[in-house]
């Protein structure tokens, strides 16, 4: 009986391992696909009026997306200036101070957070900022990402200093370095390159989000480089320009979505090559 | 004398370093209060990052409070009647949700139906069946799966899957499975199919990942005395791993649930934003968070954008509720795993 049954669960096995490669196949299919299309369509559109120019009157063709790309920039600025400081933080304090019960209730919080929809969060900004100063604005785009930061900051700065040895933190205090000190000079710049790559995540994270922009920023067809105006961001500027009727405009809109894909994937690849060599200075 | 080779060579006596500088305590006072004032700076550090901690629930706390606030106007008009309306008609103030919270929980389901059998196929084959050195260059692609922004799905979705989908997807679909009552109707490419199609791959990622996660958090041992007693492979994974995970892996498709559930660009241009209840899969529909982004910046009047917000309440709290529950599946499984390294 047992002869005759493992044909049987032989084949089962082979069957599932096929299934399997295929399943992994099948997801490689449309990755191909999009950065194939996005790189063929792209590359044709990109010029050097895209690059330095600002968007033409509706109807005329030419013009770029100059402004949107600096709007981006400022808007993950503002955004960084609230994330940076309040995710690294918040993940010190998880790491170094976070053992008990109010260390899982943040770190709970901090989850959720990560998974509340960016939209929501765009409403919340707009109601606590564009609401109160009665106008969009850059800044307002600041707060909605700056808050999408500091869950996506805090956890991976979290792991990060729990991977510095303890006896390193532990060799400090014996030489009499005070708490604060040994955190700051010892396992935060032990952890430095491990941070580092944190924050360049969230940026690639934050940086391709349009729905928290949508009434926050709200676009613009200008330079602007006040943060209380409304400003042009890349994936704003690509998901109006998707939805509109004009040829030149969807041209515009694979080139942007061209940089918009190189600048995150070159963050990443960065960022891999940084952790690959080893995430702390000197090794571990 | 720095720098000066005997310096470099100099190896501490043992015999002669310890007992000397325990006499020359004469330091006491200056380090008493060299110690006073960096207990009064530790005090500051640790209420520093204490802040930054609660300022995570003090947003959330923001959230809750600003989304009540803004949508008093529309939950005192409508009451609970506000979901299980179908009516949405800005001009006449009659807004009913139901027709968005269908076109949510129908997108999502079906991303899930078509994501979650790939994402438990590629996380097998990648902590279980592949070589060694194909693993990282697999968790690398579907990372970067996940780092596409959903406004490029959107608009690889609008110029490549509808047509495609238009072309030759549908016509088979309504040839064959038409007796399923779910491939019906004019064929445009643009509308729940198309959505819940670019939500699968957008989730993919995320299940994948987590999935991986959890099985390589099953212990080796559970592995190995599954295939000693003459297991399979797919055996060993069945019964050693998957068995195991369960309850992590049940977590991680709940988490992309709460994914798909608050997906908004990429769903917005492919679903056809038309707040209708349809039975095909191939009609148009619209979600909640689509129709906020759709009509919020437009909205005139305050009850118009009162319900809109009142749309983002409820996003929030089924958000929320998914998430929470997929957290603790998932942390039952992960947070073990994690002391056990420690230990």
């Amino acid at each position: 009986m047992m002869q005759s049954k493992y044909w049987w669960r032989s084949l089962q096995d082979k069957l599932v391992v096929g299934l399997a490669a295929l399943a992994t196949f099948l997801v490689l299919v449309p990755l191909v696909a999009i950065f194939g299309y996005l790189i063929y369509k792209g590359i044709g559109s990109l010029n050097w009026n895209f690059l330095t120019q600002i968007p033409k009157p509706v109807g005329e063709t030419g013009g770029g997306m100059a402004n949107a790309m600096v709007g981006s920039g400022l808007i993950l600025l503002i955004a960084s200036l609230i994330g940076v400081p309040v995710g690294i933080g918040t993940g010190v304090y998880l790491a170094e101070f976070g053992k008990k019960r109010f260390g899982y209730l943040i770190r709970f919080t901090a989850d959720v957070l990560n998974g509340v929809p960016s939209i929501v969060i765009g409403i919340v900004a707009w109601s606590l900022v564009v609401v109160r100063q009665g106008h969009f604005s850059a800044f307002a785009g600041g707060v909605a990402l700056g808050i999408m930061m500091v869950p996506i900051i805090s956890r991976s700065t979290e792991e990060m200093l729990l991977m510095v040895p303890q006896s390193l933190r532990e060799a400090a205090w014996g030489l009499g370095i005070p708490q604060w000190r040994t955190t700051l000079s010892i396992t935060l710049r032990t952890a430095s390159s491990g941070i580092i790559t944190a924050v360049m995540l969230s940026f690639a994270r934050v940086a391709g989000e349009t729905a928290p922009l949508l009434f926050t920023a709200l676009g613009n067809q200008f330079w602007n480089l006040n943060v209380t105006k409304p400003t042009a961001a890349l994936p704003l500027q690509i998901y109006t320009y998707a939805n509109s009727p004009y040829d030149d405009w969807y041209r515009q809109a694979w080139a942007g979505a061209l940089i918009l894909i190189i600048l995150i994937v070159v963050s990443m690849s960065l960022v891999r090559m940084v952790a690959s060599r080893g995430v702390f200075k000197g090794g571990n | 004398m720095n720098g000066s080779p005997l310096k470099a060579r100099y190896r501490p006596d043992p015999a002669a370093a310890s007992p000397t500088p325990v006499a020359e305590t004469i330091q006491v006072p200056r380090r008493k209060i060299h110690l006073k004032s960096s207990r009064f700076a530790d005090a500051g550090f640790r209420y520093l990052m204490l802040g930054c901690a609660l300022s995570v629930l003090a947003i959330v706390a923001l959230i809750v409070r600003e989304l009540v606030l803004r949508s008093t106007l529309s939950l005192h008009a409508f009451g609970l009647k506000f979901f299980m309306t179908q009516s949405w008609d800005p001009v006449n103030g009659d807004f009913g949700a139901l027709a968005f919270i269908y076109g949510t929980l129908v997108s999502s389901l079906l991303a899930l139906i078509l994501a979650v059998p790939l994402s438990v196929g590629v996380a097998t084959f990648t902590t279980e069946l592949c070589p060694r050195r194909l693993r990282g260059l697999l968790s690398y692609v579907v990372e970067l799966l996940a780092a596409i922004p959903s406004v490029i799905y959107g608009l690889w979705g609008i110029f490549v899957l509808v047509p495609i989908l238009r072309q030759y997807v549908e016509p088979f679909l309504a040839k064959y499975f038409k007796w399923t009552g779910l491939f019906e109707g004019p064929q445009f490419g643009i509308g729940m199919l198309a959505a819940g199609m670019i939500l699968a791959i957008m989730i993919i990622p995320i299940i994948t990942s987590i999935t991986r996660e959890v099985m390589s958090a099953v212990p080796t041992a559970q592995r190995e005395g599954v295939l000693a007693i003459g297991a399979t492979r797919w055996e060993m994974i069945r019964v050693g791993v998957l068995r195991n995970a369960r309850t992590g892996i049940m977590g991680a498709i709940i988490l992309g649930l709460g994914r798909a559930l608050g997906e908004t660009i990429a769903v917005t241009m492919l679903i056809g934003n038309r707040p209708e209840i349809a039975k095909s899969l191939f009609a148009p529909g619209y979600t909640l968070a689509s129709v906020i982004a759709n009509e919020f910046s437009e909205a005139t009047g305050d009850l118009y954008l009162s319900a809109l917000v009142e749309i983002g309440l409820a996003l929030f709290l089924i958000t929320l509720l998914v998430n929470i529950v997929a957290q603790l599946m998932v942390w039952s499984i992960t947070r073990g795993s994690a002391q056990r390294a420690t230990a």
